[in-house]
């Protein structure tokens, strides 16, 4: 009896240094699968701070003659990536605009038919949309768009390439805030003689606005980075362009275009920092929204 | 005994006479609801297949009286209740038998839409707009349908549908909280009130007490029985003191078919059909 409790004393304390292993073990590799993200943020900002000041926002991207010049005089490259943000804003704004009512209007019809025929086969190619290769939308961008309709790179083949890109992500955000929605909060209106659409379009979608804004804005923070297949449609411009029928720059595209040029090579640390943050303040900005914003039912 | 089977003679008799009408008066024989503002009529409804939820029940429903549907789950109370205002259409693959007449009008011929605004319906658990303030909760109707209302009418509204159902006092000075912040209990008769405003003339109420404790239970049984001066109101409910305490009239519903029907005294005290008895006794349900 005596010897049997020792025994099991003994396993117990074994086990218990085994739970703290492990426990510890998990906290470590938490730890460590969050250390990337700021060796980035802290290698990002230690090379390209420097570059950043006002000009930065409002100059357009240096030639590289100018650039050579500043380098060998130990000055800071002059200008700044105001033709990348501005592309890159009409590029994502235009996406957005494709993208969003369509994946708002096949994420309600998803939820709303969630055991229909129809419905499982729209819910499998949008997740199929979700794998195909970014390069492979550039192309079908260059196909459907420069080649028949703007004759030549412009931002709109941009945007259509990325709107493919982000509907999905809003096509299921959408249709899974509407499922967690409860049937009885549609039943009120309708029982009050709200017509089915109303009901949808005025109770059941402002009850789930939360959710759904902050899938649009993770979609959309999704694309803000994206640079393969902007190289195939909007291709790059040195000037600031709002013509969507041109050519236009994006900040990815002027980030692989400074790491070709060698004078340039500096540009790339701002201009990633800049990127970065822009898609960083994105998230942190749908976190919040879903957040605050979120209904109580 | 004999008395009861002289009775069923007679109904008999009369039954060749006028073969439909009486048939329905023969199943539910309750002889004293004069013109009733409801008249379910052999009504049978599926949600699809051959098997159906309730099976050729036919009723009339009296003018500002409280009419409890009481049963077992799964009797088809709820389906039977949710029929008369087509709420059970949102299963799209319901068809039914018969038909219910509101007052003259076939209420299968009427745009459903229309037929709601005239038939306002309380749920089994409050649900309030949660996107929306209380004042905005309880002219809701009028809101998602479009209706302008001036300021003074929509106040004259709110207060005046807050003051029925007892809500009043207590959130005059939130009105402009979101509903969603109330009790239980308060939700619901925000819930009652947002059905009252929109001024119908008979509110179902499907197990409007189930999810609620007995204090809030206790106000909203109260409530019932002050508006049926002004409201036709038909009651599901599978709490038989609840029943007892304030309907008027009483259905007894079994596997889908209308076992009995008549005044809750009554059935109460001398039920006809010995399932109705078992039931009321807590043999079964």
């Amino acid at each position: 009896m005596n010897t049997s409790a020792q025994l099991s004393n003994a396993k117990l304390k074994g086990r218990l240094l085994k739970d703290k292993l492990f426990t510890y073990t998990l906290i470590f590799l938490a730890f460590l699968s969050s250390v990337p993200l700021f060796l980035i943020l802290f290698e990002l900002i230690k090379k390209g701070y420097k570059q950043i000041n006002i000009s930065f926002f409002y100059k357009v991207a240096p030639d590289t003659m100018e650039a050579m010049v500043a380098v060998k005089n130990n000055e800071i490259i002059p200008g700044g990536i105001a033709n990348g943000i501005v592309g890159t804003l009409i590029i994502v704004g235009m996406a957005s605009l494709i993208a969003i009512p369509l994946g708002i209007i096949c994420g309600m019809y998803l939820a709303e038919n969630s055991k229909g025929k129809f419905a499982g086969i729209v819910r499998f190619i949008v997740d199929m949309l979700q794998g195909v290769p970014s390069i492979v939308l550039g192309v079908i961008g260059y196909i459907w768009i420069v080649k028949p309709i703007t004759g030549g790179f412009s931002s709109l083949a941009g945007s259509v390439a990325l709107s493919i890109m982000m509907l999905p992500s809003i096509v299921r955000s959408t249709e899974e805030t509407l499922k967690m929605i409860p049937e009885t909060l549609k039943e009120a209106a309708l029982s009050l003689g709200v017509p089915y659409h109303k009901t949808m379009l005025r109770v059941v979608l402002p009850s789930g606005i939360s959710g759904i804004i902050s899938g649009v804005i993770l979609g959309i923070s999704r694309i803000a980075g994206e640079t393969a297949p902007l190289m195939l449609t909007a291709l790059g411009s040195a000037a600031i362009s709002t013509d969507i029928t041109e050519p236009s720059s994006a900040i990815p595209l002027l980030i692989w275009e400074f790491y070709n040029d060698p004078n340039l090579v500096d540009m790339i640390w701002s201009a990633s920092l800049f990127l970065l943050f822009l898609i960083l303040c994105l998230n942190l900005t749908a976190k919040a929204i879903a957040k605050r914003w979120k209904v109580q039912y | 005994m004999e008395s009861t089977v002289l009775e069923k003679k007679e109904v008999e008799v009369k039954i060749k006479a006028q073969p439909n009408k009486i048939n329905n008066m023969m199943q539910n024989p309750i002889e004293n609801i004069e013109s009733p503002i409801i008249n379910i009529d052999q009504l049978s409804v599926s949600y699809g297949g051959d098997k159906y939820s309730i099976n050729d029940v036919s009723a009339g429903i009296a003018k500002n009286k409280i009419t409890a549907i009481m049963g077992p789950s799964g009797c088809g109370k709820s389906t039977l209740l949710r029929a008369i205002n087509r709420m059970h259409e949102l299963n799209p693959d319901t068809h039914n038998k018969g038909t219910v007449y509101l007052g003259e009008e076939d209420i299968y011929k009427m745009n459903p839409i229309l037929l709601r605004r005239k038939i306002g319906m309380v749920f089994q658990r409050p649900n309030p707009f949660p996107t929306m303030s209380i004042y905005d909760n309880v002219i809701a109707g009028y809101l998602l349908n479009g209706i302008k209302l001036k300021r003074r009418e929509k106040d004259e509204i709110v207060e005046k549908s807050l003051r029925e159902v007892g809500l009043w006092s207590e959130v005059k000075d939130s009105l402009h909280n979101k509903g969603t912040f109330l009790s239980g209990g308060q939700q619901q008769r925000l819930c009652i009130a947002r059905a009252l405003a929109y001024t119908p003339e008979i509110i179902l109420l499907d197990e409007p007490t189930s999810a609620l404790d007995p204090i809030a239970t206790a106000k909203i049984e109260d409530l019932l029985v002050k508006l049926k001066k002004d409201f036709t109101i038909v009651l599901v409910t599978h709490n038989m003191s609840q029943a007892a305490r304030i309907s008027d009239y009483s259905m007894f519903m079994y596997l889908g078919e209308l076992v009995e029907y008549g005044k809750t005294k009554q059935m109460f005290t001398m039920p006809k059909d010995k399932r109705t008895e078992e039931y009321l006794t807590g043999k079964f349900g």
